[in-house]
């Protein structure tokens, strides 16, 4: 239903340009398609013939969570391994970001998100193929400078005051769960600052400007030369589950199921928990 | 000693400045030469705008040279007046006594009374822009005199003005430094403007002083090729030998000879007017006077005289006659013609 | 054939509107998108009067801080002939070409907490710039300032420093000639050049977010609250972009006997 969704409005993604794909493209006239087939067989053959690997077009898109950089860095490497010729490009950056992004048009293949909210944007709009399915949890952890110059030990600490704590902004995944940690914490914190996405409150903090802030425990175990991550029990109260889905206008839909699939195996949540993640 | 006693040395590249001058309190002396001889250099110098290299500077007793420009209490009035244009015609004049300290109301009423001084007593809210030429000139001398300089500066006063304002401004400015208490030095390149301001010529030709002395003096016996230009004579110099009946024959260095009557010996100059030169198709004949034949090299047009040029040889030099007899004689460039001058027309005098 | 003569040529006249339209016409989707109806009420919310204020705050103290250093910094690149101006020139105007986060970046390593200079700053008197309203100023300021000294130095150069010989023979020592002589002359382009200067620290984003972070009536100006409420509420983003549009025009309507008038 939602695939049909986002052919009628297919314009608005690459979808139409790839008629080869595209599957509006067979309400068209077939000459055009033959005459593209053609031309896709014969650069298939091209290729094959040369060996090349780098020019035959299909490439995966895929937008994630930042928190999710390093994991899946990982599995679009070995994804690539395994299907000579299929390159495989991220988009990583706030949750919000790129479901705004991809509800405006951003020919994203596959979607993974850092809260069910921020997945529920694209969802909302129609512009996901089938139900999101959540493939890894993460909790919030206080990150600190390695030295830790606010001696930072306990939640409780970052109530002190002159402690400078950064926070995610309230509209963005990281920030909502730090709210609802620290209020399960029965912590009141005053922040500096309060950052677009969890990659600068860690930013911050690895720059030694923060002397606390609330990252997830992947963010920390990424950046682990420069900070050090505090567990602190009312985290669990606020777990964040980590949607996936495939895109309604994805131009490389097969791709797409195939990078889900990797992400959901059992290979994928071992790489995702060496990460730092909790996984289902 | 009062007034400026100042050996103005400047050095610029291959260029070279050294001008001894002295300037009495209420004289006025007008510094005249060509383009570039260095005199608004010896002015900028005597201001503090330049650096000196050596000679003196002492104004009323006291040595300039170590002094920067705002302590010199040397004024100035520059050839473009270079009035703040930000500042009302008042707050102008009014400038000089503030920086010395004075309080600005007192400063304005001054101000008031130097605008009033050099009549523009209903221009003081006038923005430099809506001053006309001759008086924003008045603005910028009033600007000058307000500050109590020891020393006035005029460069080109005159020269930024057409010649009907020029013609009233130069007398106001002569009233104004007849007025003037300290010494006063004005730059200027027209001789006219030289004569009707100046107690004394000190004329400056790549940097050097090649004539000093009254204004009539100059111009009658002027000592080089551009005082002789610029006062409008005919100037060769020579060797005289007195003849028998008292008169004298002066051999032009360039060639050629004149008789004169009442010669000293030895080196000298020799000058005549060009009005006082006779030209003939034919050679002329009677009284005792030079005749030698020439060439027109040109023609020229001086309000209601024309100005004709002779090539040598024997000599250079310059006719004044009617437009009639121009027409008469039916003069052109190239034409070969006798040209006569008296002795008694030539004025001789020790080189 | 007649009244072709001044006819422009059709291959500069399609890009040149194709330009056109690049130009104005994200300006107008803004306009065109902007919650009209609601306009009112959502100018009027705490967090946009709190975002509005503190950018205009911030904009005018940075703006001053940029004439502070800047005139002098401008007076002397214009007027004091020294080996190696022309590598200061180019150094000035550095911070035009950087990227703003670049910037942002280079102050925390200079003026953070451990930085260079934050770093004594800190242990001396307990002063830590990033996360500050003073941060944010020095942020705006530091990629503001090159307008403003490109603007006056520019002017100093087109003015005729004679003005300045002559105050100094009517006995003007040399900071009263640049108080009533220097300043007012150039005080056009002085305007001109903090107008700019005011603008650019106005729209400032990637140096403050970098350098001072962002919270709600300290940090949070009105680029950075623009590009937060794009993750929430995209309308409220478009009513602050409004704002800045309103401003940017106001600026441009400041400066147009300058830079486009004949006088």
């Amino acid at each position: 239903m939602s695939a049909v969704t986002g052919m009628a409005t297919g314009g608005k993604s690459a979808a139409a340009a790839r008629p080869d794909r595209a599957r509006a493209g067979r309400a068209r006239a077939g000459a055009a398609r033959r005459a593209a087939a053609v031309m896709a067989a014969v650069a298939v053959t091209g290729c094959a013939a040369t060996g090349d690997a780098g020019t035959d077009g299909e490439t995966l898109t895929v937008f994630a969570a930042a928190s999710l950089t390093e994991p899946f860095t990982a599995l679009g490497r070995e994804f690539e391994a395994a299907r000579p010729g299929v390159r495989v490009r991220f988009g990583f950056g706030g949750s919000s970001t790129l479901a705004r992004q991809i509800t405006e048009g951003a020919p994203a293949d596959v979607f993974a998100a850092a809260s069910p909210a921020t997945m529920a944007q694209v969802t909302r709009a129609g512009d996901a193929a089938g139900t999101p399915r959540t493939f890894a949890r993460n909790r919030l952890v206080i990150a600190v400078p390695k030295d830790d110059p606010g001696r930072v030990r306990d939640v409780r600490d970052l109530a002190r005051p002159g402690l400078k704590v950064v926070l995610c902004a309230a509209p963005v995944p990281c920030g909502a769960a730090a709210e609802k940690a620290l209020g399960a914490a029965g912590v009141s914190v005053a922040p500096v600052s309060r950052e677009q996405d969890v990659k600068a409150v860690l930013a911050k903090v690895r720059m030694g400007e923060a002397d606390a802030g609330l990252v997830y425990r992947s963010d920390v175990k990424a950046a682990a030369s420069q900070v050090a991550g505090i567990e602190f029990a009312a985290s669990a109260r606020a777990v964040n589950d980590y949607p996936i889905v495939r895109t309604a206008n994805a131009p490389e839909a097969a791709l797409a199921d195939g990078f889900l699939g990797l992400v959901l195996s059992a290979r994928g949540r071992d790489v995702l928990a060496r990460a730092g993640f909790e996984v289902p | 000693m009062r007034g400026l006693d100042a050996r103005v040395a400047v050095r610029r590249g291959t260029f070279a400045l050294d001008l001894p001058l002295a300037v009495a309190p209420g004289e006025v002396v007008a510094l005249l030469g060509p383009n570039g001889a260095g005199k608004s250099t010896a002015l900028r110098a005597l201001a503090g705008l330049v650096p000196t290299a050596g000679g003196h500077l002492v104004l009323d007793g006291t040595d300039l040279a170590p002094l920067p420009p705002e302590r010199r209490r040397v004024g100035m009035v520059f050839q473009d007046y270079l009035l703040f244009p930000h500042l009302s015609a008042l707050d102008n004049v009014a400038f000089g006594p503030r920086c010395q300290g004075m309080r600005r109301r007192a400063a304005r009423r001054l101000a008031a009374e130097w605008l009033d001084r050099v009549g523009l007593a209903g221009h003081g809210a006038a923005r430099p822009r809506e001053l006309s030429g001759g008086q924003a000139q008045r603005v910028a001398l009033a600007r000058a005199l307000a500050a109590a300089p020891g020393l006035l500066l005029l460069d080109e006063p005159l020269a930024a003005l057409d010649a009907r304002t020029r013609l009233d401004v130069r007398a106001a400015l002569r009233r104004h430094l007849a007025g003037f208490a300290g010494a006063a030095l004005l730059v200027t390149h027209d001789p006219l403007d030289a004569m009707v301001l100046a107690d004394r010529l000190v004329v400056v030709e790549d940097g050097r002083l090649v004539q000093e002395g009254v204004p009539a003096d100059v111009a009658r016996r002027p000592r080089t090729d551009y005082v002789a230009r610029l006062v409008g004579l005919n100037l060769y110099r020579g060797r005289a030998r007195r003849g028998k009946d008292g008169a004298g024959t002066v051999a032009i260095a360039d060639g050629g000879s004149l008789d004169t009557v009442d010669s000293p010996e030895g080196e000298v100059f020799l000058a005549f007017s060009p009005a006082s030169v006779g030209l003939y198709r034919t050679r002329p004949d009677g009284s005792p006077r030079n005749i030698w034949r020439t060439r027109v090299d040109a023609v020229e047009r001086h309000g209601d005289r024309v100005r004709v040029r002779l090539s040598g040889p024997p000599f250079a030099a310059v006719a004044e006659v009617t437009p009639a007899a121009v027409a008469e004689l039916d003069l052109s460039e190239g034409r070969p013609i006798w040209a006569a001058v008296k002795a008694t027309e030539t004025h001789v005098y020790p080189a | 054939m007649n009244g072709t003569r001044v006819r422009p040529p059709l291959i500069l006249m399609v890009p040149a509107m194709a330009g056109l339209a690049f130009l104005v016409l994200p300006l107008a989707g803004l306009l065109v998108r902007a919650p009209w109806s609601t306009l009112g009420t959502r100018l009027a919310e705490p967090h946009v009067l709190e975002a509005l204020r503190l950018s205009l705050v911030t904009a005018t103290l940075a703006t001053g801080l940029c004439l502070l250093l800047g005139v002098p910094l401008a007076w002397t690149l214009a007027r004091v002939p020294f080996r190696g101006v022309r590598l200061v020139r180019a150094l000035v105007t550095v911070p035009l070409v950087l990227p703003p986060v670049v910037g942002g970046v280079a102050l925390l390593l200079v003026l953070g907490r451990r930085g260079l200079v934050g770093g004594r700053l800190d242990a001396a008197f307990g002063i830590t710039l990033p996360f500050t309203t003073a941060g944010v100023v020095l942020a705006e300021a530091f990629v503001a300032m090159p307008f403003l000294v490109i603007s006056v130095e520019g002017a100093l150069r087109a003015a005729d420093h004679r003005y300045e010989e002559a105050a100094a023979t009517l006995g003007a020592g040399r900071w009263t000639v640049f108080l009533r002589v220097t300043l007012p002359l150039v005080a056009p382009g002085i305007a001109a050049g903090s107008v700019l200067c005011w603008a650019r620290a106005l729209g400032e984003f990637g140096a403050t977010i970098t350098f001072a972070g962002s919270f709600p009536g300290r940090t949070q100006t009105m680029p950075l609250a623009v590009y937060l409420a794009l993750e929430t509420d995209p309308q409220a983003a478009i009513v602050l972009s409004l704002i800045l549009l309103a401003v940017a025009v106001l600026v441009l309507a400041a400066l147009r006997g300058r830079w486009t008038g004949t006088s």
